[in-house]
């Protein structure tokens, strides 16, 4: 996700068809080109495998979100009914965890759901002030893009550019951030 | 994806090997000798509770004990055939539910391994007939409010709450309910495995849009059906106590335990080399399915809990207090156990994408499952049965054992009758490169 904040030279491969972006990205990667990323308007099952991408972390850290709401519920909890201000309700000791459930439950939710949110525009860099990186602004109709960072590939650009075309590319791109 | 273009052959015939019957013969076999000793240690007084009748909670034990017929070792019996009929009714017409609302939401994925849940629902008459049985013979021993004395206003047992129940709880209703589940239940699913037979023989979409419709009316009749058996089969044993909950919390126990029979039984079939199409994503999906109803399960057990907990009306209240330290606190240990092996452990050891992909993890959650439940069924059925004359013996085991073979006599014997893989079903493409 490094290229979001990135700034440099992208070569952009434009493909037409679902299909052939996964062989492409198969066949790009085995001439020995690094690719950044692949954009596309919909899922397409098995790219992520494809392209090799590492195990997401997000499972992580939707974990500690939601434990830092369990924590805080049952902070929150404890302080005003089990010590600050005891009260007995319905015949219960003042604080009976099984009946504060319910709050430890929502906001261990709103916690994980209030961080994820924010995990998912820091991590790909948006925002209200943030103007997107698009490579293609047709990628969210019909088109997919994959783009190379020039920067980080050995190859020359002339020789990308013609495994591009080979493996299917309809066009080929610069595009300069 | 890399073995997503190398489709295996669809035809796979199931094989009910001698060795299997063999071995389920003798499982009945041992079920019916610890029934026999079981039966025998009861009738002649060893093992049972009636020394410890003293211990019992005073509150519980003042809980319907006034109109009781008097307890006879038989009951215990007859208290377990009913907790494993309505155990294994329940996981049996879960598969005729599974394949309903697949069928409903017209989906592809579980096409795969659509014959396993197809095949639960032929041991419904089994259990049906052990249902009529147990009624027939014991339902007076069993049920409170079968006396008829309960309804007479001029008898010293008159109970306005329960002839308030009159409407609901009267012999020729409550017949007719069971009569009418089963034979709707059964009736239905013969029509559908019929259709998915005539589908496997003539291809074409036909009987896929004829069982869309009849999955859709079996839910229609589910959704009305599975609350009312609930309430007859486990609730009325507790006669003076309700919770609106209880529809709900039955279907939702039922169904977790048809789910982990479905998933124990396709990594079983897999591991015996069956069922080559199913890949890792199908298996991720019935273990999320696990997961997933096990947590639904906890939050409407808790939700019934806690509501009465809260609220903390004694007519409500007892319910609990009976299985938590009634009867001298035998109910303790399986209330626990329950939550134990129907919440935290699934939830702990499905939690992983990896773990739901890993065959030995699979059936651990599956049987975890599996005997959790039979726990949620013991904790519901026999405190209001039995009582303080509960407990796990031979004849707890043996029942167990001559249910759980039966049951897998009849699912085999189903899976032999058909190809393994509906090879015409419309959706298999789908299912075949399934990919999550």
């Amino acid at each position: 996700m490094s290229d979001v904040n990135g700034n440099g030279k992208f070569l952009v491969g434009i493909f037409d068809d679902d299909d052939v972006v996964l062989s492409a990205v198969k066949e790009v990667k085995g001439a020995g080109v690094r690719i950044q990323e692949v954009y596309s308007p919909f899922p397409i099952h098995g790219l992520d495998v494809a392209l090799g991408h590492p195990r997401s972390r997000l499972g992580i850290a939707a974990f500690l979100f939601g434990l830092s709401g369990t924590l805080t519920a049952l902070a929150l909890t404890y302080y005003t009914e089990g010590f600050d201000w005891p009260m007995i309700v319905g015949g219960k000791d003042s604080y009976s965890p099984v009946i504060y459930v319910p709050i430890i439950f929502e906001l261990t939710v709103l916690f994980c759901a209030l961080g994820m949110v924010g995990t998912f525009l820091i991590s790909n860099g948006m925002g209200p002030t943030v103007k997107p990186l698009m490579y293609d602004l047709r990628t969210t109709d019909n088109k997919f893009a994959m783009a190379i960072d020039l920067s980080k590939n050995s190859i020359g650009e002339g020789d990308i550019e013609q495994i591009l075309r080979k493996s299917g590319a309809a066009e080929v791109n610069i595009k300069q951030f | 994806m890399a073995s997503a273009h190398a489709i295996p052959s669809l035809d796979e015939e199931f094989e009910f090997t001698a060795d299997s019957k063999r071995r389920l013969m003798i499982g009945i076999g041992a079920g019916v000798a610890l029934v026999a000793i079981g039966a025998y240690l009861l009738a002649s007084g060893v093992g049972s509770h009636e020394t410890h009748v003293a211990v019992h909670d005073a509150g519980a034990g003042a809980h319907e004990g006034g109109g009781h017929h008097a307890y006879k070792w038989t009951n215990r019996l007859w208290a377990n055939v009913w907790l494993n009929a309505v155990y294994f009714a329940g996981a049996s017409v879960i598969g005729m539910f599974f394949i309903s609302y697949n069928y409903l939401a017209q989906a592809g994925w579980s096409s795969a391994f659509k014959r396993i849940p197809e095949a639960l629902p032929a041991f419904l008459p089994f259990t049906g007939i052990a249902i009529l049985a147990v009624f027939f013979i014991a339902g007076h021993d069993l049920f409170h409010w079968l006396n008829p004395a309960l309804f007479d206003p001029s008898s010293a047992e008159f109970d306005p709450i329960i002839n308030g129940k009159k409407g609901f709880l009267n012999m020729p209703f409550y017949l007719t309910r069971i009569v009418l589940y089963f034979a709707l239940w059964y009736m239905m699913w013969r029509v559908i495995r019929n259709y998915s037979l005539q589908e496997d023989l003539e291809g074409g979409t036909e009987y896929y849009d004829k069982s869309i419709k009849l999955g859709t009316a079996f839910l229609l009749v589910f959704g009305v059906t599975s609350s009312t058996s609930a309430w007859d089969f486990v609730m009325s044993i507790d006669t003076h106590w309700f919770s609106t909950m209880f529809g709900w919390y039955t279907l939702a126990s039922w169904h977790v335990t048809g789910l982990a029979i479905i998933t124990l039984a396709v990594v079983s079939l897999k591991e015996k080399g069956y069922l080559k199409i199913v890949n890792d994503s199908h298996l991720h999906d019935l273990g999320k399915f696990m997961f997933a109803f096990s947590i639904f399960w906890t939050y409407v057990w808790f939700a019934q809990f806690m509501l009465i907990y809260y609220a903390n009306l004694p007519e409500e209240t007892i319910y609990y207090r009976e299985r938590f330290s009634g009867y001298g606190g035998i109910y303790k240990a399986p209330f626990f156990i329950n939550l134990f092996l129907n919440f935290v452990c699934p939830f702990l050891i499905l939690m992983t994408r990896d773990a739901k992909r890993t065959y030995i993890i699979l059936k651990l959650a599956a049987w975890c499952i599996i005997i959790g439940h039979y726990f949620d069924f013991y904790v519901n059925i026999m405190p209001g049965t039995v009582g303080e004359h509960g407990g796990f013996g031979p004849i707890e085991f043996g029942m167990i054992l001559i249910f759980a073979c039966g049951f897998i006599w009849s699912v085999s014997s189903q899976l032999t009758k058909a190809n393994l893989i509906p090879k015409n079903h419309p959706m298999l493409v789908e299912t075949l490169h399934h990919d999550i």
